[in-house]
């Protein structure tokens, strides 16, 4: 190989070489392709165009810098808030009502549940399913919602209190609040009387149990969790006392589960969206979950 | 390089200036480690500090060892500067087959932690959010960076007829590259990140990167000035424009200034919408300098070399080398469509990627092109086969990137899968197969074989592999398309009819068959390893039909 260029033909496509090579690597001398070349200019020629209709080119002026504004005047920031603005002006007054008349003028009103049911809808996804699923089924340690069983009750004005103010949300002063204490944990109960009064849930809600614990058992209930569960074990919604009696259990009712509950407490979260969604968020996201199926 | 003492009585590997020079940074470097270690104000920090000390420390005692080896050997044994530097290309073979099978199996891991969020397993180390860096980094940096820096070794050795620059130089390349793989990963792992992707690692790692960086351009710029060629071939200006690009890009994205000079915490130099500018200008050219350009290096010499046949042509090479050097830079604006970013620049940032298709299907029809007249090959070859179909999938990723550029189509495509689909199309397609392609010619020309051990194995890799990258992107496309459209689903009265979490459910199928694509391009890899650890090992597989090497059956000319 020399270093003078040595061009020779290809033997199979008859096209001249370059006549440079290295390791072995020839080079053809085809011209670029027709529809290549010709679709590059086009590209460029649109590019050009583009630029002369849209905002493009920053350049400086004595002011400071700026930019080439287009022809059709485009501006990206001014579309987004038109497009919003109209949509929100489009139901601005079932918004302004939803927030302002009490929620059973509200459900009264089937022009204005229907979007009062597609915001509550739309808000629940966004900030409840994480937690309650988008089917409001709930999960373990999160409620259902599609039921008719309410720890801190099911009307309208008790969901709205419990979505704006949350639950024990420390946050806010006006919140729900009550604790299940440890009672295992803090000492308050022998280890034995923690299983005997889970015995004596379990016979609450008619399931197999030891009857003497249970017997052992309700005496220590007597003393120790009447005050917010009753009685009777039908718990107390003022106090957000769960209905042991049902067969509806937020944290599991198997018996090892009933004993950790008894054992270090129970003491579930849940926000205060009053301080996060406006008011006619909250309503209708009260009215959606009131729909449901569960409210009262 | 760097010979010193009488003429004819130096004996290669053993001690010159240079390599005490080499030697007291090591020390040196060694002692500040420890130095900072001790200092250090987090425990990450003192890992890796305690790693760079011990590194160093086996650096510096390696270049001994390498001395007294010498020594012991004399004068005769070796000739060096006659021959091709191929230790550091064999090393950094082995190392790309290393880093992609533990690059694709996180992949692997990753794609399924997505269909199935159990397998995060509830612990910080193993989670999506650590593992996912730790997959981009070890394919795109580990992987295809060792594919990169061993090609452009044998390569620019072999189209300029000149020794590789450099006796300690080429070796600190791949080592220091290597560390600064695992501070990289491990840092992902104890939840080290400057959060910015594909740029992830903290500042000490950029600085060292920026060193090794350095030394590796000085190695390929003195190895093209020794060249006995009276031109630089087309691969090498690739290449070059790979190594220059990825260091003002690497500088001009991880500029940060540390918390302390103990601390793995920095913050970035520039805020808000400029620090995100100036990040997707660097993630953007990653893809088109690294990506790329690399990797068009690499399809310029494997491709005429395997098939035999003239590059098709050399004034498209030209063009469509400079065309893409120039417009590749000013596309990465399209990363910010619809945000914060002013208007002017997402026009710029769309028109120049528009721009750049046909500079992108320029290297797409040299590669293609250079088969006429050898296209009998592609039955005959599957390592040809593998070589071609990158092509192909090169070709379709630069127009799929260049349709995603327009704002319309980017609307409802950003965010969503159909962007990851696009990326894999190119990641598994393109640098996956032009690497293995790449691999399977260099392991029988570097361990001095005849022939692979097996081109059947070759063929079951490529089939396999071509099957999960179609499963990887098709599922992709869909699930990106239903995501967006889902995205912007609205009801009558202007509320979105679904939530996020509902968008995610319905991702699930996808997510399942996008990670059996990736355990089937895993498969294939494996299939890869075994085939060239038994070639280099010297094996045959003796019931394996010879590759016809008659020319006869040639095509005639187009």
């Amino acid at each position: 190989m020399s270093d003078s260029p040595k061009k020779e033909i290809d033997d199979v496509t008859g096209v001249e070489t370059t006549g440079h090579e290295w390791d072995g690597i020839r080079e053809l001398d085809n011209p670029m392709p027709k529809w290549w070349l010709y679709t590059f200019y086009a590209c460029i020629v649109w590019s050009f165009a583009y630029w002369v209709v849209m905002p493009a080119w920053p350049y400086l002026t004595t002011e400071g810098w700026t930019y080439t504004k287009g022809v059709i005047g485009y501006d990206q920031r001014e579309i987004v808030a038109r497009e919003l603005g109209a949509v929100a002006e489009g139901r601005a007054d079932e918004m302004k009502q939803i927030a302002t008349l009490t929620l059973e003028d509200v459900a009264a009103d089937a022009a204005l549940m229907e979007v009062a049911l597609a915001a509550g809808k739309a808000a629940f996804g966004d900030n409840c399913a994480p937690c309650h699923g988008s089917g409001a089924q709930g999960s373990w340690g999160f409620p259902n919602l599609n039921d008719d069983v309410w720890l801190w009750g099911g009307t309208l004005e008790d969901i709205r209190t419990t979505l704006a103010h949350g639950i024990r949300w420390e946050a806010v002063s006006d919140t729900r609040q009550n604790v299940m204490m440890a009672y295992g944990r803090d000492g308050i109960l022998t280890r034995r009387e923690v299983t005997d009064v889970a015995e004596f849930v379990l016979a609450l809600s008619g399931r197999d149990h030891d009857a003497d614990a249970a017997t052992r058992g309700a005496e220590t209930f007597g003393e120790q969790c009447v005050t917010c569960h009753g009685a009777d074990g039908e718990g107390n919604r003022e106090l957000g006392a769960p209905n042991l009696t049902d067969a509806v259990w937020l944290y599991g009712g198997d018996r090892a589960s009933i004993i950790e509950s008894v054992s270090n407490g129970r003491s579930g979260v849940m926000p205060a969206w009053g301080e996060r969604l406006d008011a006619s968020t909250i309503n209708a996201l009260t009215l959606y979950v009131h729909s449901l199926g569960g409210g009262e | 390089m760097a010979a010193t003492g009488a003429p004819g009585q130096h004996i290669p590997g053993t001690m010159t200036t240079a390599a005490w020079g080499v030697v007291a940074s090591l020390i040196a470097g060694t002692l500040l480690f420890i130095v900072v270690a001790a200092k250090a104000q987090d425990a990450p920090m003192a890992a890796h500090s305690w790693l760079f000390a011990l590194a160093f420390a086996a650096g510096a005692l390696a270049i001994g060892q390498r001395h007294f080896n010498a020594l012991e050997r004399g004068p005769a044994a070796v000739d060096a500067g006659a021959s091709y530097n191929d230790g550091v290309v064999k090393a950094g073979v082995i190392a790309t087959l290393f880093w992609g099978i533990a690059g694709f199996l996180v992949g692997v891991v990753i794609a399924f932690q997505l269909a199935f969020p159990a397998l995060n397993l509830d612990t910080a180390f193993v989670n999506f959010g650590r593992l996912r860096p730790v997959h981009t980094s070890a394919v795109i940096f580990a992987f295809g960076g060792n594919a990169l820096i061993a090609t452009s070794f044998y390569v620019v050795q072999r189209t300029s007829r000149a020794r590789l620059a450099g006796d300690i130089a080429p070796w600190f390349v791949f080592w220091g590259y290597q560390l600064f793989i695992v501070v990289a990963a491990t840092g992902y792992l104890m939840g080290v990140t400057q959060s910015k992707e594909y740029a992830e690692p903290e500042w000490y790692a950029d600085i060292w990167l920026t060193i090794v960086w350095v030394v590796y351009l000085l190695v390929f710029l003195a190895t093209l000035a020794r060249r006995r060629e009276p031109h630089i071939y087309v691969a090498n200006w690739f290449y070059l424009a790979f190594i220059v690009t990825i260091a003002m890009l690497h500088i001009g994205n991880n500029l940060a200034i540390p918390e302390t000079l103990t601390s793995s915490k920095s913050y970035a130099l520039f805020p808000g919408v400029q620090d995100a500018l100036i990040q997707w200008w660097y993630g953007h050219n990653a893809v088109g300098f690294f990506l790329t350009a690399g990797f068009l290096g690499m399809m310029y010499y494997f491709i005429p070399k395997r098939a035999e046949r003239p590059v098709y042509s050399y004034r498209l090479s030209i063009i469509h080398f400079w065309s893409l050097i120039f417009l590749y830079i000013w596309a990465g604006p399209h990363h910010l469509h619809f945000t914060a970013l002013p208007d002017w620049a997402q026009t710029l940032g769309m028109t120049f990627s528009i721009m750049l298709w046909m500079p992108s299907w320029g290297g797409m029809i040299n590669g293609l092109m250079t088969l006429s007249g050898a296209w009998d090959k592609l039955r005959t070859d599957p390592v040809i086969r593998m070589l071609v179909v990158s092509v192909a999938f090169y070709g379709m990723s630069t127009f799929e990137g260049p349709v995603m550029s327009i704002k319309a189509v980017n609307s409802l495509s950003h965010y969503t899968d159909w962007t990851v689909g696009h990326v894999h199309s190119g990641a598994l397609g393109w640098v996956g197969f032009v690497s293995f392609g790449a691999v399977y010619c260099l392991v029988p020309w570097l361990w001095k074989r005849e022939r692979l051990y097996s081109l059947a194995l070759v063929s079951w890799h490529f089939w396999i592999a071509t099957l999960g990258i179609v499963l990887y992107i098709t599922s992709m496309w869909v699930s990106g398309i239903l995501q967006g459209l889902m995205w912007r689903a609205y009801d009558a009265q202007g509320f979105l009819e679904y939530s996020f979490v509902e968008t995610v459910e319905a991702m699930h199928p996808f997510y399942v068959i996008r990670a059996l694509g990736g355990v089937l391009f895993l498969t294939g890899a494996l299939i890869m390893v075994y085939n060239c650890w038994m070639t280099a090992k010297g094996r045959v597989r003796e019931s394996e039909p010879l590759p016809v090497p008659v020319r006869a059956a040639a095509q005639p000319a187009e």
